[in-house]
């Protein structure tokens, strides 16, 4: 029953910050006005902050940014030596320091690496902290460049990434972060600057305890869906998320703004509808999944008992269940539990999350292009079926524009079956995994499901420090992320130059409950149809075993 | 409507773009350095920075630096107590960590909390089985219960290796070893552990739960002789 009411709280609380939220973010993409500390951003940088840009400058724009990112970490990881509150934290090793900027910078934020013995806090600021904001500055920017090709006719222009990014970054991201790492601290999470704290057990015998700057990283890890924690452990560990408050405060984060995104959507689409039918989408589909994944956890016969491995007292099931079902539903991928040792079906409701392309509400920006790529998928299969004239949002959806959205819809799959299939393949694949049989199997296949959706969650018993997974889940990290952010620029580019067409007869009405279930519908069966094969060896054949 | 559509497509096919230059793909890496980095000043550097500094407050203080007890340890981080004579045990136990050392029974003993982290075993696997039942044995002995009475967070491993929190079963459990160990009157200890018991917060939240820490803190203050394990009937 309590459990019922954690829920019902956080809905409560979704639901209030709905509307603020929504409409702010839609005057921070349309408004004019740069505020002081943008102007004195963009005279240094020499930006012209009202030049706007065709979808292709803005594009490689999108692509420059993201890939001076990835060499500035791999750079910081590689001279942390020389960086201060290091602690003696070498060089971090080039496999591991590869695979972490490109997971950082794709908003996966995956851990290949042990944070207390790798990571100094130099680098945790300056380089890991900085990615969590513009990573998912970056998502917010696509999925608000595909909203002005909707609403825009005849242009080639979309908007200019320099100022989505710096605005997504100072006046969402940084004002919202700033006050919940200061209300984190204030529910018990650490914010310190030291390598660790010795202290007395009862019994005499000392020990240390690894500390780090977390409050500031961990409102933005959850805030920008990102997930990589500070410590190895990340929101299990009792110094990011102490308590069943700070639990719910961070679940609370984690899916604001994606949920917020589509009052911003149907905002500047000027019809609320259209927004709250997608929020609908997600809505369901996250609750049924959370039932799901609740129901296996409660109710899965373990040895002990209950099954609270990898579990926390403190949240028990009800509150680890909500966090794995949102942390998976968006692009998170931040865990207060280990998903690892859920039962067949709890781990595999994760998974299946993840499958759906992550839009439940999915990542910053990502969920909502994901779920409006969906939608044009939807209205195109019910052009074929019904025989409507496959519009959306008066927008004509002609060859090219469907080309794009199958490049983003068939991506993921594609490296998902491919990277799983090739590492099975590889015999030292078994010796990698912890668990053998399908649970194994489904080790691999989270793997690479978390990488080429950005999650970064992860069933951890698989080791992935060899130069085979380290290489491959990067290289599904990058293709995952940005094939998926390039179909999307060009898609937006096409739609700005056509012109808006009214609404006719023979065009099928979206915003509607009807258009919200062939939406859900679309994204249950894409996933059905290229995974069940998949997920019937692995936790499908745990499950019923 | 016909003509509005055609309109569109021309307009798409008429207006196909331009490729990007070189001159603009260096222009943009150059204006994405220049960004990047003074991103990585403000929300790098400064952001970090300011939290840092709130945090110093009054209130906020303890909690940043790690809720160190006043008697030394942290009320956050579960490390389990070695006693002093094993077969005369003064302490409350936490759960099993997968940090915990290897000559350790199955996770029992204190965790290394210098990193984190968990078992990842599945529910299914054999190495979980074979760890419960010798906890279960261990736990059973030491705390003189029937081996299936011992609840399920003393014999799982939590996600963190560094849980502090037990559930009130198992603290229940341990209450007459504990008060039987250390001479203090089993009512006393029942009273220290409703001290350092936590219910549902705000009703709703969460799990109830003991903290093992704060316990043992109170514990020693109680009955000092507990740390030499000498009192009571050891």
């Amino acid at each position: 029953m309590a459990g019922f009411a954690q829920v019902g709280v956080l809905l409560v609380l979704l639901a209030a910050a709905w509307r603020p939220l929504g409409d702010w973010m839609a005057r921070v993409y349309t408004e004019e006005r740069d505020w002081g500390v943008e102007r004195l951003v963009y005279r240094v940088v020499r930006v012209d902050p009202r030049s706007e840009q065709r979808a292709s400058t803005y594009t490689v724009a999108i692509l420059a940014f993201s890939f001076a990112g990835i060499v500035l970490l791999y750079l910081l990881q590689r001279l942390q030596g020389l960086l201060p509150w290091s602690f003696d934290r070498g060089p971090v090793e080039a496999g591991v320091a590869f695979n972490t900027a490109i997971s950082f910078v794709t908003n996966t934020n995956w851990q290949s690496y042990v944070p207390e013995t790798s990571m100094g806090h130099a680098v945790q600021m300056t380089g890991l902290t900085v990615q969590n904001f513009v990573s998912a500055a970056v998502g917010m920017a696509v999925a608000v460049s595909l909203i002005r090709g909707f609403i825009r006719s005849r242009t080639d222009r979309l908007g200019n990434a320099w100022v989505d990014i710096v605005r997504g970054c100072t006046r969402i991201l940084l004002p919202i972060a700033a006050v919940a790492a200061v209300a984190l601290v204030a529910t018990g999470v650490v914010m310190s600057l030291r390598s660790g704290v010795d202290v007395l057990g009862p019994d005499g015998r000392p020990s240390t305890i690894a500390l780090a700057p977390t409050a500031s990283q961990e409102s933005i890890k959850e805030l920008g869906t990102n997930g990589g924690g500070i410590f190895n452990a990340n929101s299990a560990h009792p110094f990011e998320n102490p308590n069943p408050l700070s639990n719910l405060f961070e679940i609370f984060l984690l899916l604001v703004i994606p949920v917020a995104l589509t009052r911003t959507f149907g905002r500047m689409v000027s019809s609320m509808r259209q927004g709250v039918s997608l929020l609908a989408v997600m809505a369901v589909l996250w609750g049924g999944m959370l039932a799901v994944i609740w129901t296996a956890e409660a109710t899965s016969p373990s040895f002990a008992g209950a099954n609270m491995e990898g579990k926390e007292v403190r949240f028990g099931i009800p509150g680890s269940a909500l966090f794995a079902n949102s942390t998976t539903g968006t692009s998170t991928g931040a865990v207060n539990s280990l998903h690892d040792s859920f039962s067949a079906f709890g781990g595999g409701g994760a998974m299946l999350n993840m499958l759906f392309s992550e839009m439940t509400p999915g990542g910053v920006g990502t969920g909502l292009y994901s779920i409006l790529i969906v939608a044009i998928v939807a209205v195109f299969l019910a052009g074929l079926m019904v025989g409507r004239t496959p519009e959306y949002l008066g927008k004509r959806l002609g060859r090219r524009e469907v080309t794009c959205a199958v490049v983003v819809v068939l991506t993921m799959p594609a490296l998902v079956l491919l990277g799983t299939g090739l590492a099975i393949a590889l015999p030292s694949t078994a010796d990698a995994m912890t668990n053998s049989g399908p649970h194994g199997l489904s080790e691999v296949l989270y793997a690479y499901a978390s990488a080429a959706n950005n999650n970064g969650s992860a069933f951890g018993g698989l080791t992935v420090t060899s130069g085979f997974f380290q290489t491959t889940l990067g290289v599904a990290m990058l293709l995952g992320r940005f094939l998926p952010i390039v179909a999307v620029l060009a898609l937006a580019g096409l739609l700005a130059r056509q012109t808006r067409v009214a609404p006719s007869t023979g065009t099928l009405s979206t915003g509607t409950p009807l258009f919200s279930v062939l939406v859900a519908g679309t994204v249950v069966l894409v996933a059905a149809i290229t995974f069940l094969p998949a997920l019937a060896l692995s936790p499908l054949a745990e499950g019923l075993a | 409507m016909t003509s509005t559509t055609t309109s569109a497509t021309a307009a798409a096919e008429a207006s196909r773009e331009a490729p990007v230059t070189g001159r603009q793909l260096r222009r943009q890496l150059g204006a994405a350095v220049r960004v990047l980095l003074i991103l990585t000043v403000l929300l790098g550097v400064v952001y970090p920075a300011v939290v840092w500094g709130v945090s110093r407050l009054p209130g906020l203080h303890a909690n940043a630096e790690g809720s160190v007890l006043p008697g030394g340890s942290s009320s956050l981080i579960g490390i389990d107590p070695v006693p002093a004579n094993p077969a005369a045990d003064p302490w409350f136990h936490t759960r099993p960590s997968a940090s915990a050392p290897d000559d350790a029974i199955a996770g029992l003993g204190p965790a290394d909390a210098t990193t984190s982290g968990g078992s990842n075993l599945g529910v299914a696997a054999e190495d979980l089985g074979t760890a419960v039942e010798e906890r279960r044995a261990a736990i059973a002995a030491r705390d003189g219960v029937d081996p299936s009475a011992v609840p399920p967070d003393a014999l799982t491993a939590s996600g963190s290796g560094l849980d502090p929190q037990i559930s009130p079963e198992y603290a229940a459990q341990q209450a007459p070893r504990v008060a039987r160990v250390t001479g203090l009157p089993e009512d006393r200890v029942r009273a220290l552990v409703a001290e350092a018991t936590a219910g549902r917060t705000l009703g709703f939240l969460g799990e109830p739960r003991v903290n093992v820490p704060e316990l043992n803190a109170s514990l020693l203050s109680a009955a000092p002789g507990a740390r030499s394990g000498v009192s009571g009937a050891g």
